[in-house]
Formats: structure tokens, sequence, C-alpha cells
């Protein structure tokens, strides 16, 4: 991991965090900093626990070990009202969308305004209409979710996630089966956002190409650790073997195919039983 | 016998662990209904889903029920010459009784199981988290002001199912079998007690509304977020209601009238 240090000007730290699940370790002492309107993209295999790295941050999960400090708050010292306050300037694009269902596109923008402002309807109107035009949705405004694609799910919620005008938004998997139109319009809207909002964006992804693309930060998780960390180009360059082969998708390696089991011939031969 | 002891601790630690995590979700609710009383919104919507959608099932039901008991109860009280108390009998099995038991069995099967599967796929698609993660608290918007409507309207629910049951009786007592209408009614005006068998029938109602929104609630809520998972806690909704009805039924009924 000789790569350039990781940066000072943090929004978002991550410190000798430890986390686990039953008897599985997701991650063993690591740290990450998150720089402020910058693009800092999680990157790493499937199951390497980078949503959980998301609830994290977000204090929806608490650490076994290790702080996470977000706009210097410690985020799991705080009171349930001081995390609910510093939420509302932290955006979040859940993988699904998490649009309620019951509601169409507006009132869905419209949610988190009416939920946490006193705002007159008319203005609430004129704020949820910009926020889906930056999306480009204003159009869809009366369709209910199960009418959306996935590609236009996401960017609703996108519109959601930034109608409270928060300091970061933390997107989790965002071009997951995405068709490419949908990725690049995401791809571009998640760049024009940070840079037009000054945001500082934190990226959970496997899509490598996309966000490559478009992340100042990369940090590449495996196995509980980070593997790898710096800018594209210096993790496109990296010699470490767990970060070249996720970055060219090699089906063998540092993570293997086979999950662990006992020898092939043996477990074959035996009459175990049934499943 | 040793592998044995090991599932009973297991299986003893794990519903000792689910009671307590519903005794704390239930309390989380308690506190939030101060806030769905400052946004009626809220509540008039679930009054609608949680009661006014069983309107139909109840008066069915309690129409066939109250039917049914008329036509029992003629049977019986006619070999004792005793048809002019069908209105008693009738009325008091189903304010005592069959109105909150039966209406609340109706109550879990159609809105219990409906708030189950709501809340266990709001949980499976996120949407709950989403909500955490917008900095507003689940339990206060989607649970307590569904959990407050299942426990106003049970007991309404259980009024309409007793007197829909009432009429079902008189048609059947007074209109096809020859009961006289006026002994009906009025042997059953001064049967009747208002505090031992009115009361004690809105209270065991408003009891069973309390149990069966918090099963229902807390299966959705502590579910499985897997299409599995949202079912089985959809049925456990109602078998777990059904069980808790009936022998809090047993328990209600010896303490109000093991007097009589």
């Amino acid at each position: 991991m000789a790569n350039s240090a990781p940066p000072k000007n943090s929004l978002v730290s991550v410190q000798n965090l430890s986390f686990s699940r039953g008897n599985k370790k997701i991650f063993d002492d690591i740290s990450l900093e998150f720089e402020r309107g910058k693009i800092t993209a999680i990157m790493g295999p499937s199951g390497t626990g980078k949503t959980t790295l998301l609830k994290l941050i977000g204090g929806q999960l608490f650490p076994e070990q290790g702080t996470v400090i977000v706009d210097d708050n410690n985020v799991h010292r705080l009171r349930r009202n001081e995390l609910y306050n510093l939420r509302k300037r932290m955006g979040m694009l859940f993988q699904s969308g998490a649009l309620l269902t019951d509601m169409n596109v507006f009132d869905n923008v419209a949610f988190p305004l009416r939920e946490h402002t006193h705002l007159p309807e008319s203005m609430i109107r004129t704020l949820v209409l910009m926020k889906l035009q930056a999306v480009g949705l204003r159009g869809a405004r009366q369709l209910m979710p199960n009418e959306l694609s996935g590609g236009m799910a996401r960017r609703i919620a996108l519109a959601r996630a930034i109608a409270l005008d928060p300091m970061m938004i933390m997107y989790d998997e965002p071009f997951t089966g995405q068709d490419p139109i949908s990725k690049g319009a995401l791809v571009q809207l998640i760049q024009s956002l940070n840079n037009i909002l000054g945001l500082t964006s934190i990226i959970v992804s496997h899509d490598v190409q996309e966000t490559a693309a478009i992340a100042d930060y990369i940090y590449v998780l495996s196995g509980g650790k980070v593997v790898g960390q710096g800018t594209p180009k210096e993790i496109e360059q990296s010699p470490s073997e767990w970060v070249q082969q996720f970055m060219n998708g090699a089906p063998d390696g540092p993570v293997h195919f086979h999950y662990p089991a006992k020898d092939y011939v043996d477990d074959l031969l035996s009459t175990g039983k049934r499943y | 016998m040793t592998e044995f002891l090991q599932q009973l601790g297991r299986n003893t630690h794990t519903s000792f662990t689910k009671l307590g995590r519903a005794s704390f979700f239930l309390l989380q609710t308690l506190s939030g209904i101060l806030s769905v009383l400052a946004r009626p919104r809220l509540l008039l919507n679930q009054l609608y889903s949680v009661g006014v959608l069983s309107f139909l099932i109840i008066t069915i039901s309690g129409l066939f029920v109250g039917m049914v008991l008329g036509l029992q109860g003629y049977y019986i009280l006619s070999d004792f010459g005793a048809e002019e108390t069908l209105g008693v009998m009738v009325a008091a099995s189903l304010v005592r009784e069959l109105g909150p038991v039966v209406s609340a069995l109706l109550f879990a099967g159609r809105a219990g199981s409906a708030l189950t599967a709501e809340i266990g796929l709001m949980k499976a698609t996120e949407q709950l988290s989403g909500m955490e993660m917008m900095a507003v608290d689940p339990i206060k918007r989607i649970i307590s002001p569904r959990f407050l409507a299942g426990l106003l309207s049970m007991p309404l629910l259980a009024a309409l199912f007793s007197a829909i049951g009432i009429i079902g009786g008189q048609l059947v007592g007074s209109g096809l079998l020859g009961v006289d209408e006026g002994a009906y009614w009025s042997q059953m005006q001064s049967n009747l007690d208002f505090k031992d068998d009115i009361i004690n029938g809105v209270i065991k109602s408003i009891v069973f509304g309390f149990v069966t929104s918090w099963i229902a609630l807390f299966e959705g809520y502590d579910a499985i977020p897997t299409s599995e998972g949202v079912s089985r806690a959809t049925t456990r909704t109602v078998v777990n209601s059904a069980f808790t009805i009936l022998g809090l039924d047993f328990i209600l009924t010896a303490l109000m009238f093991g007097d009589d």
C-alpha cells in the first residue's frame, strides 16, 4: 500500500474500527478518512461489509471497538436526538432506493421536508420540483414507486436524499443492476451534485469502471482489512494481489472462488446427512 | 439427554430474548403515542385502513353468528318454554364473549396479518432504515399510529359485531321462528346489566385490541427481512394472536364474572 497518504481535511473519520456479525469478523481494526468536498469510494468484493460500513457511519450499527467521527461528532456517543440532528445533514442512497411505497414520487421527495420543516406547501412544491429537475424526473412526479424502473427509483431516492441540502451523501451500490444509460446518468449526477452542491460523497460499489471514473480517492476492502488505498490511478497500478484481483475481475486469487469446505474427494465419498 | 437439555435451554433463551425485545418495542411504541396525537392525520389514515376496511368482514360475520345463535338458542330454549328469553341469551353471549373474542380473531386475521406483512416488507425493502437515515423515527411515524388505530378500532368493531349479531338473532328468532319481537327486546333490556355485561365486554375488546396490535406490529418489525421471514411472521401473528386472545379471554372472564 505504498500510495498517497489519506486525506487530512476529513468530514468523516473512521478510526480503528472493528465489527463482527456472530462469529464472523467483518472489520478488523480498520481506519479510513473521507475528505470534505471529495468523492471517496469504498470498493471490494461482495460480502466484505461495505454496506455495513455505511450503517456504522450513519449510527445504525454499533462497532465493537473504534470510533466514527462525522463533522467532529463521535457518532456512537451521541444522544438519540443529537444523532437524528446529525442525520438530517447526512443523505443516504440505499441500494433498493427505499422509496416509501404508499406515496407517489412527489410525496417521497417532499417527505423529509414535511417531517423536518414547517415550510408552507407552496414552498415545498417549489423545492421538490427543483430537486426532481436536478435528477431529470420532474415529469414523473405523479408516478407511484411501483411504476418506476430501477434507475428512476434511484434517481428519485437521490432527489429525496438531497432534499434537506445535506453536507454529505452515502451511496450504497448506486450502479448495481443498472443498464448502461442509467449507469451513465447516475455517474454524471453523482459527480455534478458533488461539485455543484459542494457535497462530500462516499460511494460503496464494486463497479470498478464507473466508480474509478468519478472517485477522488479509493479504499479497497477485503477480509475485514483495507487492502489498498489511493487515487484511482494509484489503485490501478497497485502491486497488491488483492487489489489486482478485484480491479481485473480474476475469479481466483487471494479471494478464493470456493467457499471454505473440506476436501472435495472426501466430501464426495462420505455418506453425509441430507440437506 | 444432554442435547435435549441444550435445545431446551436455547429455546428458552430465544423466547425470553424475544419477549424482552417485544417489551422494549411496546415501551417505545407507547412513548410515541403523544406525537401521534399531535398529528391526527396519521391516525386517521390508519383508522381507515385498520378499522374501516375491517367493517365488512365484521358486519357479515356478526350477522351470521347472531343468526346461528338465534337458531340454536331457540331450539334449546323452546324445550323449556323459555323462547321469550332468546334476546337475553343472544345479547349476553355476544356482548360478554362472542363479540369481543370473534371480532378480535377476525381483526387479527384481517388487519393484524396486513400490519405484519406491511411492516415486514417495509423492513425488507429498507424503508424503515431509510426513514432512520432521514432522521425520522419509524416507531413514531409508522408503528405508534397503527398501534393506536388498532387499540381504538377494536372496541368499536366488537360493538358493531355485537349489535349486528343481536339484529341477526332477532331476524331469525322473531322473523322466522315466531318469537315475540317485544319480548325479544324487552327481556334483553331488563336482564342485561350495563356494567357487568357491556362494560366488561368493552374492557375485553380493548385488551384484545392492545395485544393483537402489539403482536402484529412487533412480528412485522422483528421479521427476518426476506419473503420467507415475512411470511412466517404473518403466520405467527395470526397464531399467537389467536392463542393470546383465547387465553386472555379465559382469564378476564374468570376475573370479571367469577362472583356471579
